[in-house]
């Protein structure tokens, strides 16, 4: 006998929505795109959850290694003079 | 070694969570892997009981919403699996340790569900004393746990109003249903205070669990806190909880309780409870019975594959 | 028979082949291929069970005796029950489910396309909304033929044969009674004849792709017009109706 397969790997992003992001929902098995859609409705949106789906198989989402979190991400703790809050601005200015 | 552990317990002190490809101890992954199979595993087998309800559910709301709660309990297994399957298992690994006997689900699905009565107290009683140990769980350390945690407290808040309706709608109606009903709580009851595992004195993985926060209170703890809310819903709709010790205590702020019958608890773990037999033979029928679609499924990806192949070359 | 019993009967016709066919779907909990499908299923089950609800409300108001869905769902009898017999057909495999999902969506998609345009309200707003649940029915069963039908030499025989056992019980969906033609003629309900020609060859469309034979026997089986039910209606009921019947006084 074949071993058992419970078929593929595929992540799903919702779409609370229109015009909202998507956000990762979850996993869900399925063998085509198809099928990954229809099971991501029945699984993900029970409740009016959604109003659109991505689904990704598991295996294209390339994820940054946590060991190079220093690397990658505190360079830019830094970096201050990128958020609006780090100028002075002249007392009673408007609109600015 | 040693190094490695310290700086992932100091993570852990430090109120971090986990994610999939942190690195962890093997013992953690492990713990994991067992605590979140075993949970998931609990979830589908637990769909069996009340869907032995289904067909004959009295009312057409009634079916309806016994049916979206079991569906909900497939859903949350899927959310487990998944979450599980961040951890280096596949979920066909996991079914496979569970229809070996080598991964548990929860004693309590080893009971009948024998009347319609017992629908209600299934939910009222045992997704009751669930949701006291899963909201717990959602500040658990391992991230994708702790996910899958919330979603599920979120949907599960219907779950335990659906039993607790059904058992006052009974409570109202006639002297057969009152029967019922009480029939249901004496039976599910103790059942129920067994779910949240052994005294923590005796609670073989436990001293792990709360160092690495995928466990954030004990088991009897979590026990006193399902008994201390259940006792007035209880009183509310006319039920008598089967505990002659059962008593309010005025120092402690708590109820005082009876010993439950660990001998019992013990005999349905070994297997000897009265539906083990029955829902592990209903597990591996429909899992073989749906082999050959599963595999259709996958020669149709692969035959589809080739062809796009060829168009592509 | 006057436009009001007529209205009744066709409710009712419409409300049992959901209640039924859900009662089927729904008995599938903990029993699908996968648990991703047995949650499909089980949504199917509660479009249907929902929609007989509707129906059968529909159906107690036109009666006008102060009846409720729940009473026609779980006080008739079988011969009293006008569902099509091949939704309570039991499912012996994943394919007969497949195959009677698609036969039945396809039969129902072009049906209530049609009953949307109905002049009684109720009906069309029901129809309306059953429009969208069986749109996602056809797209599930049609891809799931297509896997089958395609995927092993196993389940392409076992799709092939399910096909071929439910092809015979085809014909009832478009029979047509007395209480059709009145509502006909009203513009309440359709002629079924006009809608045979569109489902016969979206059916055959699907099975073709699906690399599968369109059943060629023509004799087709018949009754439920007329309450005539094969053995497993009763079944059902005994099952459904317990509670009501072992407790008649009882509410739950």
């Amino acid at each position: 006998m074949a071993t058992d397969t419970q078929l593929d790997l595929w992540e799903v992003f919702i779409q609370p929505k229109s015009g909202n992001r998507y956000a990762h929902a979850g996993s869900i098995h399925a063998s085509d795109k198809k099928m990954a859609i229809q099971n991501a409705r029945d699984i993900y949106t029970r409740r009016g959850e959604g109003t659109s789906i991505w689904v990704v198989p598991s295996n294209c989402i390339i994820a940054s290694d946590p060991n190079d979190e220093d690397m990658l991400f505190e360079p830019s703790n830094d970096k201050v003079y990128r958020h609006p809050t780090f100028y002075e601005m002249p007392e009673g200015a408007k609109n600015i | 070694m040693e190094e490695h552990d310290n700086k992932f317990q100091s993570r852990i002190d430090a109120g971090e969570f986990v994610e999939p490809k942190d690195s962890m101890p093997d013992a953690y992954r492990n713990h994991l892997i067992r605590q979140m199979s075993q949970h998931a595993h609990s979830e589908v087998i637990g769909m069996q009981p009340e869907g032995n309800w289904i067909s004959r559910a009295p009312s057409l709301r009634a079916k309806q919403i016994l049916l979206a709660k079991i569906q909900d309990e497939g859903g949350h297994g899927l959310y487990l699996y998944s979450a599980a399957e961040t951890l280096g298992i596949s979920r066909s690994e996991m079914i496979d340790q569970l229809q070996k006997g080598k991964a548990k689900y929860s004693n309590i699905f080893n009971y009948p569900a024998l009347t319609w009565a017992d629908i209600g107290a299934i939910g009222w009683l045992v997704d009751g004393a669930a949701i006291v140990n899963q909201i717990s769980l959602q500040r658990t350390s391992y991230g994708p746990y702790s996910r899958a945690m919330l979603r599920i407290c979120k949907e599960e808040s219907f779950h335990q109003r659906q039993g607790y309706e059904i058992m006052a709608k009974m409570m109202k109606g006639t002297k057969e249903q009152q029967e019922m009903a009480q029939d249901a709580m004496n039976r599910w009851w103790w059942p129920a205070l067994m779910m949240f595992g052994p005294h923590d004195s005796d609670s073989p993985h436990s001293s792990d669990a709360f160092r690495w926060k995928i466990k954030r209170e004990g088991n009897d703890e979590l026990r006193q806190k399902f008994i201390d809310k259940t006792v007035q819903q209880s009183e509310v709709i006319g039920l008598t909880i089967p505990d002659k010790e059962l008593k309010w205590n005025e120092q402690k702020n708590i109820y005082d309780h009876g010993e439950i019958n660990w001998d019992e608890f013990n005999q349905v773990i070994r297997g000897n409870g009265p539906c083990n037999k029955q829902r592990m033979e209903h597990h591996i029928k429909y899992h073989e019975e749906g082999a050959w679609v599963r595999e259709a499924a996958e020669a149709f990806k692969n035959k589809k594959a080739k062809k796009e192949n060829l168009i592509n070359a | 028979m006057n436009k009001q019993k007529a209205i009744f009967n066709y409710a009712l016709r419409l409300g049992d082949n959901s209640l039924v066919l859900g009662h089927r779907l729904a008995e599938l909990c903990s029993k699908g291929p996968i648990l991703e499908e047995d949650l499909a299923l089980t949504n199917m089950a509660l479009d249907h069970i929902g929609r007989a609800q509707a129906f059968l409300g529909y159906a107690a108001q036109v009666e006008g005796k102060n009846k409720t869905a729940d009473d026609l769902a779980y006080k008739r009898a079988e011969r009293s029950f006008y569902n099509n017999l091949i939704m309570e057909l039991p499912d012996k495999d994943f394919a007969a489910t497949i195959a009677r999902q698609l036969l039945v969506s396809s039969f129902e998609y072009f049906l209530y396309t049609e009953l949307m345009k109905s002049k009684d309200e109720t009906i069309a707003a029901i129809s309306a909304k059953a429009v969208k649940e069986v749109r996602y029915h056809l797209a599930h069963s049609s891809d799931w033929t297509c896997r089958l039908g395609e995927g092993t030499a196993v389940s392409h025989e076992k799709m092939q044969n399910a096909l071929n056992d439910l092809w015979m019980f085809t014909g009832e969906l478009f029979e047509m009674n007395d209480a059709d033609a009145i509502l006909i003629k009203e513009g309440i309900a359709i002629d079924l004849n006009s809608i045979k020609q569109q489902w016969l060859e979206h059916v055959n469309g699907v099975i073709l792709e699906a690399t599968l034979t369109l059943p060629s026997s023509d004799f087709m089986q018949t009754g439920s017009r007329k309450g005539i039910h094969t053995e497993y209606l009763g079944h059902i009921l005994s099952e459904m109706q317990y509670l009501q019947r072992a407790y008649p006084t009882a509410q739950w």
